[in-house]
């Protein structure tokens, strides 16, 4: 005799579990919370560095660099004036997990914190579905990458709260057009908050950094 | 790419599942897997195949129900379905929707067969 059980539960709730813990904790402290997720290369590292070098007298900013192999981004962050970053090697793994923010957390110093982002793996599919109890996800694209991205990768457009659009500088190199990949990350996300950056050149960071000031004084409120 | 990490997970729920269900066997195991989910369905029968040799789930097989797309659109209520990737209501037009469905990754139920009574021995 064979017999249906339902059970009703989420693949990823034990994941879910420590990730509503984290959101807690963090909330608790009125810290503001950002995953920022992207394919290989896009710049993630790039805008924190930058974002570092601008903001660090005006916030504490703890990062988390996840990195599937070298400690590289870490030590770029470091060297970018970071004061409190840890590496999260993967060693292999395509995306971070709840649990491994969870066992870093005891290193950190939460209450010297205003701003805490973690740079996830690069890679816009994994990452998507693993909260990692972050207050949003940013994704980033770079105009090397396409403007149809956010057709091909629906769910992490889908579940980032802003898309920046980085590496203006290079359009004249490219077939991108900024219409085109607006356009296609609204039709799967219509309330992206986005932003057009050169980390190079610095273009149109002032607008991130003023957007990023916001958030975590709404959140410390 | 995940879809690996995804089986393991889905191996130990039902494992633990398994083991209170004892002497009773588990044969099936009903999968609901959003199309928005990130998650290949064929890659994750092919991980759960790889990963399950072993142990009492060796049996055990995948049914996998893909759900679709559906949101509600926050200006006027709407529900609907998301045909072609337009997250947008049909109605008003509005791009500010909340997904109802499409994003799952649940285990819905599991098949247990009461006559197996080897399963310890096994
Ligand atoms: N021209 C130009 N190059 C950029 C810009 N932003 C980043 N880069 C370059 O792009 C390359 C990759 O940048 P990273 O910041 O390492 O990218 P990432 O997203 O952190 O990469 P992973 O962590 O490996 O996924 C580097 O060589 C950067 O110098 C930009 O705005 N313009
Ligand atoms: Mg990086």
């Amino acid at each position: 005799m064979s017999k249906t059980i339902e059970l009703k539960k989420k693949v990823l709730s034990e994941n879910d579990a420590l990730a509503a813990e984290l959101r807690a904790t963090l909330g608790e402290k009125g810290i503001f919370s950002l995953n920022f997720v992207s394919s290989p290369g896009s710049g993630k590292t790039s805008l924190l560095e930058r974002t570092l070098r601008e903001l660090k007298d005006e916030l504490n900013i703890t990062l988390v660099a996840g990195d599937v192999q070298t400690e590289n981004d870490a030590n770029r962050l470091i060297a970018a004036g970071g004061e409190q970053v840890k590496p999260l090697v993967t060693g292999g793994s395509c995306h971070l997990d709840a649990r491994m923010i969870h066992r870093l957390l005891p290193e950190i110093n939460l209450d010297n914190t205003d701003l805490f982002i973690v740079e996830n793996v690069g890679n816009l599919v994994c990452p998507s579905g693993y909260d990692l109890g972050e207050d949003m996800k940013v994704v980033l694209i770079s105009v090397t990458e396409g403007d149809d991205k956010p057709l091909k990768y629906p769910s992490m457009f889908r579940r980032s709260s802003v898309m920046v659009i980085n590496k203006i500088d290079m359009l004249e190199l490219c077939d991108f057009s900024m219409e085109r990949v607006r356009e296609n990350a609204l039709r799967i996300n219509g309330d992206l908050k986005i932003f057009e950056t050169s980390c190079r050149t610095g273009e149109g960071l002032e607008e991130w950094y003023a957007w990023l000031k916001e958030q975590v004084k709404q959140k410390k409120a | 790419m995940h879809e690996l990490s995804i089986a393991q997970s889905i191996l130990e729920i039902v494992l633990r599942e398994a083991e209170k269900q004892k002497p009773a066997r588990v044969v099936a195991v009903g999968l609901k897997i959003g199309a928005l989910s990130g998650i290949y369905a064929d890659s994750l029968e092919f991980g759960f195949d790889a990963i399950k040799k072993g142990t009492p789930l060796e049996e055990c097989r995948l049914e996998i129900e893909e759900v679709a797309i559906r949101g509600q659109c926050h200006q006027c209520g709407h529900v609907f379905d998301v045909r072609e990737l337009l997250f947008a209501c049909p109605l008003c037009a509005s791009g500010s929707i909340e997904l109802k469905h499409g994003q799952e990754l649940d285990i819905a139920y599991i098949e247990i067969d009461e006559e197996t009574e080897d399963w310890h021995v096994k």
